[in-house]
């Protein structure tokens, strides 16, 4: 640390130079922060903290296939389910298909599985009482600007009505939030009573979409997920019972392999920058050879000199990098306020850093280890006469 | 007043490096960029000032080797961009082909109304007669209209990249359904029989899940599916899975119901008459378009996402290299200062300083440009990946590096190129002679 004036001014010893590698390493920083807060916002997706306890029971089939109601009795009998609720999707669309968000028909006691949501017990009790009621989560409310009392319509594209009718109208009757600021991304949801859509809609009437099962004892799930499955065995409805988390990473990754895109991204810009920085470093080195003899003649040892040169490689990625990511940080914040948490964008928090900090002394390692080691090697008698 | 001047001149500099690649970006055709090559090679070979140019060019060139390490900075940082860039927008691109290929003008899809796709829709055995029996459905030999009443289910399997479950697409198809797109060739084994439980599978959806060979089985809702062929339709219905419509209807308990009816016009221009008959038809409520305005819809919103996330990368990567090539390029002028300054003082001008450097950092950047469009080409060229699709099932499709993308992949590089090499050849024209002969 007493050295750092002198790592502070052999870095800046040529200003411009610094400068555009500073620059350099900003840009690939800022590009890491951005592209790492994607794909954490996809890996959240699947791996959020709550919900551990509970399982998700699908049709073996597809997704889109329905199961039978009279399956309900049958799973909340298995030991080691605490509750048992079930949903149905709707696909409903609010004025434009571009103002795409998930809706759909939930049992009554489908939002007290969820206790990393908030909602008011007289907003709770009303969804229960009102048949056409909805509860929205508050990101979306606030991106339609919707009020507890609003009509909202949704324009079915799979369930019409009985007459036909693809017009389906709820009454806001609440809005939820999550506990957890990083669960907002599932605050983009509507839910209505599944009673409602079982007597208005055309199709599937007796059936749900999946069922959700609170677990007794989270360690108990392959067995209770095993069980469940046994129900429906070889009939003519098979499930497949899952953790929500691992049903949610299946169909994440049905989109594409978003770490796969962002590592090939980012391997091409960490090659560029070490290089690049590489060079910087090396020309930085060639043109202080003298200098370094002379630190060396007053009595730097070799292995001070060697940190000297890693330190300002390592300075030099820090003070980039670390802008870039702060940068990255404010441009995610903003998009995030602009356009709600739909966007799958996560907050630029510890674990990127972390991330980005391991990565610049990493490249600050490889980039000065050769340069360093130049100068440590260096002989006082050559360097100082110019050989 | 000098003062002034050389403002005013960097000015006019940092105009220039705006205005040219802003240029350069949106509107340079390739003959234009011919046409200015020509114009300047005539320059180099007739005029004073040219040859002049010419002669410091070569020189700078020459060094090249002299100064490879930070010359290599140049070429690699420029084919990072280059590379991502047309890697990214050739997975967009390749996306919006499979999907465009899919449709045609003269065949058009019917659903029921307000399903927007066809996972969504039910449409009842009589919808699909009446829909069968309009005029403008073109007949066959033996007077039957080629309609094609289809089921769309999804299945889930596993993938073979990960293991992980993902939706594929099966489709019941009617008989007339292999008139209807003639383009479908048998790869392996053999079309299946209507009445069995037999699929047909793209050569896409082989490819991307497992166990989806010929003679391989595969069990839905308890029964199980014999796969006896593999076809190639060359556009999205490769990612998908076919059998025949009653078959599949009865194993997904859909009854006599289908999702779509896809059929064949009497020539393109019946669209507007087939849709004005289905309208008037009060038994029918149903939405109808040619597939290729159905397909092409499905693939605007994906297109459009990675269009924006492949500039932006692209972007942020150009200024990391941008700065990369001044520093380099900033370097090259410091270490020709004295051979730069002896020039000027037996009376070479400042320009064809100023346009020795700037060819010499474009040469390079070209060389990344190739490098990166090169890569790209050999690395991602027909790589095959899938996505979640409009029916809620992968969509297999290819990346497709065309030679546009290669051309704008080009210009990136010429543009970042110029910029980077302008700066520099700026300060090496302006710097003073006196000074540059003292230089070491």
């Amino acid at each position: 640390m007493k050295y750092f004036h002198l790592v502070w001014s052999a870095l800046f010893r040529r200003k411009t130079r610094t400068i555009f590698t500073l620059l350099s390493v900003l840009a690939a920083f800022l590009l890491f922060g951005l592209l790492d807060s994607v794909r954490t916002a996809f890996a959240n997706a699947g791996g959020s903290i709550a919900g551990v306890d509970r399982l998700i029971t699908i049709s073996k089939v597809s997704f889109t296939v329905a199961l039978p109601k009279s399956l309900l009795p049958r799973i909340q009998a298995v030991p080691g389910v605490a509750q048992v609720s079930y949903a149905n999707w709707f696909g409903g669309i609010y004025q434009d298909p571009k103002n795409f968000f998930p809706n759909e028909a939930v049992a009554e006691n489908f939002l007290d599985l969820f206790p990393e949501w908030a909602l008011s017990d007289a907003e709770r009790t009303a969804f229960k009482q009102t048949r056409t009621g909805a509860v929205v989560g508050e990101t979306l409310a606030r991106k339609f600007n919707w009020k507890v009392g609003d009509k909202i319509p949704l324009q079915a594209t799979i369930f019409p009505q009985k007459d036909g009718s693809n017009a389906w109208t709820f009454d806001l009757v609440g809005i939820f939030h999550a506990k957890d600021p990083k669960l907002q991304g599932q605050e983009n949801v509507l839910f209505f009573n599944w009673s409602y859509f079982d007597e208005a809609s055309r199709f599937r009437s007796g059936t749900v979409g999946w069922y959700l099962t609170k677990l007794a004892d989270r360690n108990q799930a392959d067995r209770v997920a095993q069980a469940i499955d046994k129900l429906s065995a070889d009939s003519d409805h098979e499930t497949k019972t899952q953790s929500e988390q691992a049903f949610t990473a299946a169909f994440v990754s049905q989109f594409a392999d978003i770490g796969l895109i962002v590592g090939a991204i980012m391997g091409a810009v960490f090659f560029t920058l070490v290089l690049l920085t590489g060079n910087t470093m090396a020309q930085a080195v060639r043109e202080r050879i003298p200098e370094l003899a002379v630190l060396k003649t007053i009595g730097f040892s070799n292995r001070s000199v060697l940190g000297l040169v890693l330190s300002e490689s390592a300075l030099l990625l820090l003070l980039g990098g670390a802008i870039g990511l702060a940068i990255a940080g404010v441009v995610v914040g903003i998009v995030r306020v602009k356009l709600g948490a739909t966007v799958p964008l996560a907050r630029v928090n510890g674990p990127i850093w972390l991330r980005g900090l391991a990565l610049m002394l990493l490249i600050g390692f490889i980039v000065g280890v050769l340069p360093a080691l130049r100068g440590m090697r260096l002989r006082i008698v050559d360097a100082l006469s110019g050989r | 007043m000098g003062g002034l001047l050389r403002k005013l001149g960097s000015a006019t500099t940092l105009a220039v490096a705006v205005i040219v690649p802003i240029l350069l970006l949106t509107a340079l055709p390739w003959w234009l960029l011919l046409a200015l090559i020509g114009a300047l090679a005539g320059w180099m070979a007739v005029t004073r000032t040219g040859r002049q140019a010419w002669s410091v060019t070569q020189v700078g060139i020459a060094t090249i080797p002299q100064r490879l390490g930070s010359s290599s900075v140049v070429v690699v940082g420029i084919a990072g961009v280059v590379g991502v860039l047309v890697a990214l927008l050739a997975m967009g691109a390749g996306f919006e082909t499979t999907l465009r290929e899919t449709g045609t003008d003269d065949t058009a899809i019917v659903m029921r109304a307000g399903a927007q796709t066809e996972l969504n829709s039910v449409l009842d055995h009589d919808t699909a007669a009446l829909v069968s029996q309009a005029p403008q459905v073109l007949k066959s030999a033996q007077g039957r209209p080629i309609a094609s009443p289809e089921l769309v289910v999804v299945a889930s399997l596993a993938k073979k990249s990960n293991g992980l479950d993902a939706n594929v697409e099966i489709r019941g198809i009617g008989e007339r359904a292999w008139d209807l797109r003639p383009n479908v060739q048998i790869v392996a084994g053999r079309r299946f029989v209507p009445g069995l439980r037999e699929l047909i599978a793209g050569k896409g959806a082989s490819g991307q899940f497992k166990n989806l060979d010929v003679g391989s089985t595969l069990k839905l809702n308890g029964q199980v599916w014999t796969i006896v062929g593999e076809f190639d339709s060359g556009d999205s219905h490769n990612s998908e899975l076919w059998g025949d419509t009653d078959v599949v209807g009865s194993t997904y308990r859909r009854g006599s119901s289908t999702t779509s009816i896809n059929l064949r016009l009497t020539d393109a221009g019946a669209f507007d008459a087939l849709k004005a008959t289905l309208a008037s038809d009060p038994r029918l409520k149903v939405d109808v378009s040619t597939t290729r305005e159905y397909y092409n819809k499905q693939s605007e919103n994906l297109a459009q996402i990675i269009r924006v996330l492949g500039t932006t990368v692209a972007t942020i990567m150009a200024i990391g290299a941008l700065f990369g090539a001044l520093n380099t390029m900033y370097a090259a002028v410091a270490t020709r200062a004295r051979e730069i300054a002896t020039l000027r003082a037996i009376g070479f001008r400042g320009l064809p300083v100023i346009v020795s450097v700037l060819l010499e950092t474009m040469l390079l950047a070209t060389l990344g440009g190739v490098l990166g469009a090169a890569l790209a080409w050999a690395i991602f060229h027909n790589y095959t990946a899938s996505t979640l699709g409009a029916n809620f099932s992968q969509v297999v499709f290819a990346f497709d590096v065309s030679p546009a993308l290669l051309w704008s992949g080009l210009k990136w590089a010429l543009a970042i190129g110029f910029v980077g090499g302008l700066f520099p050849a700026v300060r090496a024209a302006r710097l003073p002679v006196t000074a540059g002969l003292r230089e070491l």
